[in-house]
């Protein structure tokens, strides 16, 4: 019957495609679909906020200069990395991240928790030229961060899109984009008051590259790497993530290595 | 290029270039204050470029003889030319930065040759542009061999080859500018993406049009793998390439997926690309090319046929092997691994089906360097799929993962197995394409095969080094209970291995070099073909067919 | 029945493990189907027959 089916389809090259996308789709289906269903897959917790428009900006900044490539955002569940870095990530944390910026190779540190770690001045020089503050530093400058300034008024758009694909900002929140974005940037006006009411008083306003009359990339840059690992803190919470740690072998072996 | 086309075709040709140049001034003009708008005009710059050498030329004598008796080789040959420009491309990016890495200075301080845009320029170059154009082009030549039938069109194989090349340049020239989607392996943009698909379904028209031609009852396995590689990879980019625009007029745009689904769709594509990519389509290679030049028989055809639908079915499972101990649901983290290492059973059946064909014959091994280079790529590939399989097991990728282990491992497979069976059937290929007696020098064929074996080798073992050592270091305790090493403790202890992974990958490319010089002069100045061998017939390795050894 | 997370792992863990013994089985049967033999030896060798044309 088999033998039967398959001369069949191999006399006819399409039933032979149709063949191959069954036998290829199965595992794709199998590992992709249930994790749809979100709210089992993605704990829920309260207190996870939305990117700022600044923030989005920096986003949008690190995404352009492809940091992926040397630094992870995922923390796993092993002791040394949570002694490293903090604790280990939960899939809440980049819910709202489009695309996820796990990474795959560490060539400099993670990222996922680097928010709040350094000032934003050791950022900014840092950025100019990380062996000015590492000398054993490998990383590239980026001296023209502070040299361009940032698109504000586009960012309304980039809102809507986000919008559009579900991330829950309010209308009010994309009418308003720029006058956040330069809000942000400026500590003690009316639109940084303004920001914080909508997006939250632990929002971080600060003058980040230390220039208040202009809003540059590397504003943003800073502003979205203060963020990291501080838009929620279900991490640092025991009972917010009642499903994990996600793997009680794991988090054996983990016990483990940090008994070693 | 143009003299083996009719004049209506040549009419076509320009038809279709003025269509994409209207669809690219489309962009160009809304766009013309974003980088998306410099695309545009790159478009219609290249579309002018090629409809004014077609134009003057619309005239030229159309082709008198019956071209359904002969096979349609001029693509394939434009095909090789890419694949050689590509691999030099691609390569010399490489080293550059991996010197990057050593001597960060490198870079001279400008936007578009810092690390992270050049990284994407690498992979790009060398998978889509070296591995996509060599893919295509020996598809294009197996198909037609194997299935006794001329490519089923004479305007669609050209317009596969440069919109193929269109979507790599694009890519290339846009991580310069910034724009990427920084999704890891599938950094182009949404319009280049859009680009992509045309040409793919294309190519997957053309590829089943010529198979529907053939004169014989079955279809040979290695155009099975093609299929696969062209079938599934235009699955995976489709899926994994979804995005929301911001505007039309601008090159970006919000990926559909968020977060951790981002994730397991990204490395499901991610992983699968190696698999229908670099794996499936360089099989294809390898089933056809390595018999041709060893004239014998594969050795076990039914062991080919177990693999492939070992290698289609398995494959798709393994992507999230590269999610280990992260927040992806942990069941989904244990079937990749579970597939992973029952993926070793094919993988090693097609590389095992490799070294036995060469049983009873290895002292054409040894005396032929084209041979050479598909038999270590066989061996290469049973070596990195085992290591493959091996760091896909949880204990071991807590170690690896995020390490140049890593990366040591794509290359074991990139420069081990997709390059050196590359470049061996491309020797075997080119003869018989420019009908050529042989190559233009054996020589530099060695000296080609001796510099890739070197500089894989050095390559390697740095990385094996550094991903080891370094991953060792992360997790080193002092006897207080802290961690022993700060993290840039780990990455001084990098440098050597940096610096001579850059020499093994500088070996590498200079071989590519002195291959595409061998080549270049093959075309120029080889001895052509008597006669007796038949044009277009693939010159065995050695004069004496052996079959029954 | 609805579309829950618990349904659709049990769901992928059970039937994809009868899918891929099925499949397996499939192909076996074709691979080794005696009748097929001819065939195959003879797309084995099909590759040095005379090609420099259609």
């Amino acid at each position: 019957m088999a033998e039967f089916f398959h001369r069949k389809v191999e006399r006819n090259a399409i039933g032979f495609v149709l063949l191959i996308i069954a036998a290829a789709s199965v595992g794709g289906i199998v590992e992709i679909a249930p994790l749809f269903t979100i709210d089992e897959t993605v704990e829920t917790v309260p207190d996870m906020r939305v990117y700022t428009p600044l923030e989005l900006a920096g986003r949008n900044i690190y995404i352009r200069e492809g940091c992926y490539a040397c630094h992870s955002q995922m923390i796993r569940t092993l002791a040394d990395e949570v002694d490293r870095y903090g604790p280990y990530s939960l899939a809440v944390e980049s819910q709202y991240d489009r695309p996820m910026q796990w990474g795959s190779k560490r060539t400099g540190p993670d990222l996922a928790r680097i928010g709040g770690k350094y000032s934003d001045v050791w950022h900014a020089m840092h950025m100019n030229n990380p062996r000015d503050v590492v000398p054993e530093s490998n990383m590239p400058a980026y001296p023209w961060l502070a040299r361009t300034q940032v698109d504000a008024s586009s960012l309304s758009a980039h809102l809507t899109a986000q919008q559009a694909l579900g991330v829950p900002y309010t209308d009010e929140m994309v009418a308003d984009a720029t006058r956040d974005t330069l809000g942000q940037a400026t500590p003690d006006s009316d639109n940084a008051y303004a920001m914080a009411e909508r997006y939250g008083e632990d929002t971080q306003i600060s003058a980040f590259d230390g220039v208040t009359t202009s809003v540059t990339e590397l504003d943003a840059l800073i502003a979205y790497l203060q963020v990291l690992g501080q838009l929620t803190d279900a991490a640092y919470i025991d009972t917010a993530a009642p499903e994990l740690p996600s793997d009680p072998a794991a988090a054996g072996a983990a016990v483990d290595q940090a008994e070693e | 290029m143009v003299a083996g086309l009719t004049r209506a075709e040549r009419q076509s040709c320009l038809f279709l270039l003025t269509l994409v140049g209207l669809g690219a001034l489309l962009v160009a003009v809304p766009g013309r204050w974003d980088p998306i708008g410099v695309h545009g005009l790159l478009v219609i710059l290249l579309c002018a470029a090629t409809a004014a050498y077609i134009l003057p030329r619309l005239d030229l004598p159309e082709p008198v003889e019956d071209r359904s008796l002969s096979y349609y080789d001029d693509p394939i040959k434009a095909g090789i030319a890419l694949t050689m420009i590509w691999a030099i491309f691609g390569m010399f990016v490489g080293v550059w930065v991996a010197a990057q890495l050593a001597w960060p200075a490198l870079n001279f301080d400008m936007a578009w040759s810092s690390f992270g845009r050049l990284r994407p320029a690498h992979t790009t170059g060398v998978i889509f542009g070296f591995g996509g154009n060599a893919l295509i082009a020996t598809s294009f030549h197996v198909v037609q061999r194997t299935s006794r039938a001329r490519l089923a069109g004479h305007v669609s194989p050209w317009f596969v080859i440069f919109g193929y090349n269109l979507f790599c340049i694009m890519a290339v020239t846009g991580y310069g500018m910034g724009i990427t989607q920084s999704k890891e392996y599938a950094e182009p943009e949404w319009y280049a993406d859009i680009w992509l698909v045309i040409v793919w379904v294309t190519y997957f028209v053309l590829f089943l049009r010529t198979l529907a031609r053939r004169k014989e009852p079955h279809i040979y396995v290695a155009n099975w793998y093609y299929l696969a590689f062209i079938v599934v990879v235009a699955i995976l980019h489709i899926v994994n390439n979804l995005a929301l625009p911001v505007s039309l007029a601008g090159a970006k745009s919000y990926t559909i997926w968020p977060g951790v689904q981002d994730a397991m769709v990204q490395w499901w594509y991610g992983h699968n690309a190696v698999a229908f990519f670099l794996t499936a389509g360089f099989l294809a290679m390898m089933y056809y090319y390595l018999p041709k030049r060893a004239n014998r028989p594969i050795f076990s055809y039914r062991l080919s046929i177990l693999s492939f639908w070992g290698i289609t079915f398995f494959y798709m499972w393994a992507g999230s092997h590269h999610l280990h101990y992260t927040a992806l649901p942990h069941w989904v983290q244990t079937l990749g691994m579970t597939f992973s290492v029952m993926l070793l059973v094919p993988s090693w059946a097609s590389a095992g089906n490799a070294l036995m064909t060469l049983r009873g014959a290895w002292h054409k091994v040894r005396d032929d360097a084209t041979l050479r280079f598909m038999v270590v790529a066989a061996i290469f590939y049973g070596l990195s799929t085992f290591e493959g399989s091996f760091m896909a097991v949880r204990a071991v990728n807590s170690l690896s993962h995020y390490t140049d282990w890593t990366v040591g491992h794509v290359h074991a497979g990139a420069l081990g197995w997709v390059a050196l069976i590359t470049f061996g059937s491309i020797y075997t290929l080119v003869p018989a394409l420019w009908k050529r007696e042989r190559m233009y020098s054996n020589g530099l064929i060695e000296v080609h095969f001796w510099l890739a074996l070197t500089g894989t080798l050095i390559y390697v073992f740095a990385m094996w080094n550094s991903g080891i050592i370094q991953g060792l270091m992360w997790r080193t305790y002092t006897e207080s209970d802290t961690l022993a090493y700060s993290f840039v403790d780990t990455l001084v202890a990098m440098y050597p291995y940096y610096i001579a992974r850059t020499i093994g990958g500088l070996l590498f490319l200079i071989g590519a070099i002195v291959g595409s010089y061998n080549i270049w002069m093959t075309v120029r100045r080889g001895i052509p073909v008597q006669e007796k061998l038949g044009e277009g017939e693939l010159a065995p390795a050695g004069a004496v067919p052996s079959p029954a050894e | 029945m609805s579309f829950d997370y618990d349904t659709l792992t049990a769901f992928a863990k059970s039937w994809g493990l009868f899918y891929l013994l099925a499949m397996t089985a499939a192909v076996l049967v074709y691979t080794f189907w005696p009748r097929n033999r001819k065939k195959f030896d003879a797309a084995k060798t099909s590759v040095f027959r005379e090609e420099d044309r259609p």
